[in-house]
């Protein structure tokens, strides 16, 4: 068992989301940066879609009551064991009763917590990735106690060396497909949506991120269509929203681009002020 | 079978499959006849089709996909002769309550459009809707079939807050908010029913093609019906209807 002695700032638990229920209007959910949530888990010897906790911004602080091996990657919160510092991207040794805390976040926003085995939690739709009124409990809260799956020996050597690529926490170019609707956008806006910089609005979440500079639009809503993680919406007032993880099934916004998997991996690692541009893959 | 539909690639491994830029049934039959050859033809190979009024978003597992491939695949089963066996649609009665307490914005609808109130209420459960899919929140539908006199731009302004079973009245598209929710349409009145029950095996009672009517309930028989939903021990109304 692991007890959540602090949430921090919104941490919950996902795996690599839930597929086959789009037709009942459920989102995909998931963890948001797959990159680092599949690292993690792979250098404990975990299979890619055990369930990790995913945290934002600033770090929980848990303890751990049984021994076992985790691994922290993504955004890098400097991370403390007993209040020493211990290292990213590396299996980490767990002893019975240890601390496990974050602190101040230095690079990416969303940093991912594996543990040998994975997270054991509600499963709703072949899925324990938490999301409001699909699991009981969208967020982990203080005073949880967290289950870890019947695990491999701990005898076992986990620890191979995989080589870490962190440099995508810190580009900030986006690679994208033409969307949908994007031969409806005249020359210069789609001249423009490859030479200008773009910001990120206080208003991004699991949901979408939502851009801070206007971008010049005539075109009009779109009949009801499919949208995916990674689908930006151009609005009628002329704000660019980029879909993520949790967004809804389906949308009235000209759908201009589409960004690309390891896009979305960047993007997670993104917060409010941060600029991007996007580039046509 | 017959339409002229287009193909776009769409992220790395899902096409996007688009009809005819119309609210139809015929259409909607071509579609969800398509999603089921799909779907039959692809059988355990992990596709997860998204289905709206004119489109179908074909997701692939990535490792298997090449888009010439799948595409021209996708050209074969569109114009394949393949049987698919589907329940016939059935239609559903739900109870609403139309009265001011819930339909917060009649009155402002009444003045814009300059019908009463009651003839509001009475265009509004005289229709019987196309229920065309499910999308934008679990258990959201979407439905066709509103009367072009209730047709209304929806509010400039979002609520942030809609109520569970609002009935509300967007362009030319009327709905049932299945849960708490922000939204842009205004709202006419408020159904007592589940429209999503995550602990069901199918947690949407009703499906594309299926016909919704609503049947308008007083006040006290709404919260006699809220009672039964509650305990779950309500019956919702249907019968099967000729296809």
């Amino acid at each position: 068992m692991i007890k959540i002695l602090n949430p921090g700032f919104y941490s919950s638990i996902q795996d690599l989301g839930r597929v086959g229920y789009q037709q009942y209007g459920i989102p995909f959910s998931g963890v948001m940066d797959k990159h680092a949530a599949a690292f993690s888990n792979v250098l404990l010897g975990n299979i890619k879609s055990a369930a990790v906790i995913e945290m934002t911004m600033t770090g929980p602080t848990l303890q751990f009551n049984t021994n076992t091996l985790i691994c922290i990657s993504g955004a890098n919160m400097n991370p403390t064991l007993n209040n020493i510092p211990v290292k990213y991207n590396r299996v980490i040794k767990i002893t019975e009763g240890d601390i496990l805390s974050f602190g101040k976040l230095i690079t990416g926003f969303r940093s991912y917590l594996a543990v040998l085995g994975g997270f054991q939690s509600e499963i709703v739709m072949n899925s324990q990735s938490m999301y409001a009124g699909i699991t009981k409990e969208f967020v982990l809260r203080k005073g949880d106690h967290l289950a870890i799956k019947i695990n491999n020996s701990l005898e076992e050597n986990h620890n191979a060396i995989l080589r870490v690529n962190s440099s995508y926490l810190k580009t900030s170019r986006i690679e994208v497909f033409k969307g949908a609707e994007f031969n409806l956008l005249s020359t210069e806006q789609q001249r423009k949506l490859f030479t200008n910089n773009f910001t990120i609005s206080k208003n991004n979440n699991r949901m979408a991120y939502q851009l801070e500079e206007p971008f010049i639009n005539f075109l009009k809503p779109i009949i009801t269509s499919p949208v995916l993680p990674g689908t930006v919406q151009l609005t009628p007032s002329g704000k660019l929203i980029i879909l993520m993880r949790d967004c809804q099934t389906t949308g009235g916004y000209p759908r201009i681009l589409q960004v690309k998997e390891t896009g979305i991996n960047i993007l997670s690692q993104k917060f409010t002020g941060n600029g991007l541009s996007f580039k046509l893959a | 079978m017959g339409f002229d539909v287009i193909y776009k690639r769409y992220a790395e491994s899902s096409i996007l499959i688009e009809w005819p830029d119309l609210i139809n049934v015929s259409i909607l039959d071509d579609i969800l006849l398509f999603k089921e050859k799909i779907l039959k033809h692809g059988l355990n190979q992990g596709i997860e089709i998204i289905q709206a009024y004119n489109a179908l978003l074909v997701n692939y597992e990535e490792a298997h996909f090449n888009f010439e491939n799948k595409l021209s695949e996708l050209k074969k089963i569109y114009i394949s002769k393949t049987r698919i066996s589907r329940e016939p649609p059935r239609l559903w009665k739900i109870p609403v309550c139309y009265d001011d307490q819930f339909g917060i914005d009649l009155e402002v609808i009444s003045q814009q459009k300059k019908i009463s109130k009651e003839d509001i209420i009475t265009y509004h459960h005289s229709s019987l809707y196309t229920v065309y899919f499910i999308g934008f929140l679990p258990g959201f539908l979407y439905l066709g079939g509103l009367n072009e006199k209730l047709f209304i731009p929806r509010r400039s302004t979002p609520r942030l807050q809609i109520e569970k079973g609002a009935v509300a009245i967007g362009g030319n598209q009327t709905g049932v908010y299945p849960k708490e929710s922000p939204g842009g349409w205004h709202i006419i009145g408020n159904s007592p029913i589940n429209f999503f029950n995550i602990d069901s095996e199918t947690p949407c009672f009703a499906r594309a093609r299926d016909r919704i009517q609503f049947q308008p309930v007083s006040l006290k028989a709404y919260y006699d019906v809220k009672v039964l939903v509650e305990a779950g021990v309500y019956q919702l109304e249907s019968e099967v209807i000729d296809d």
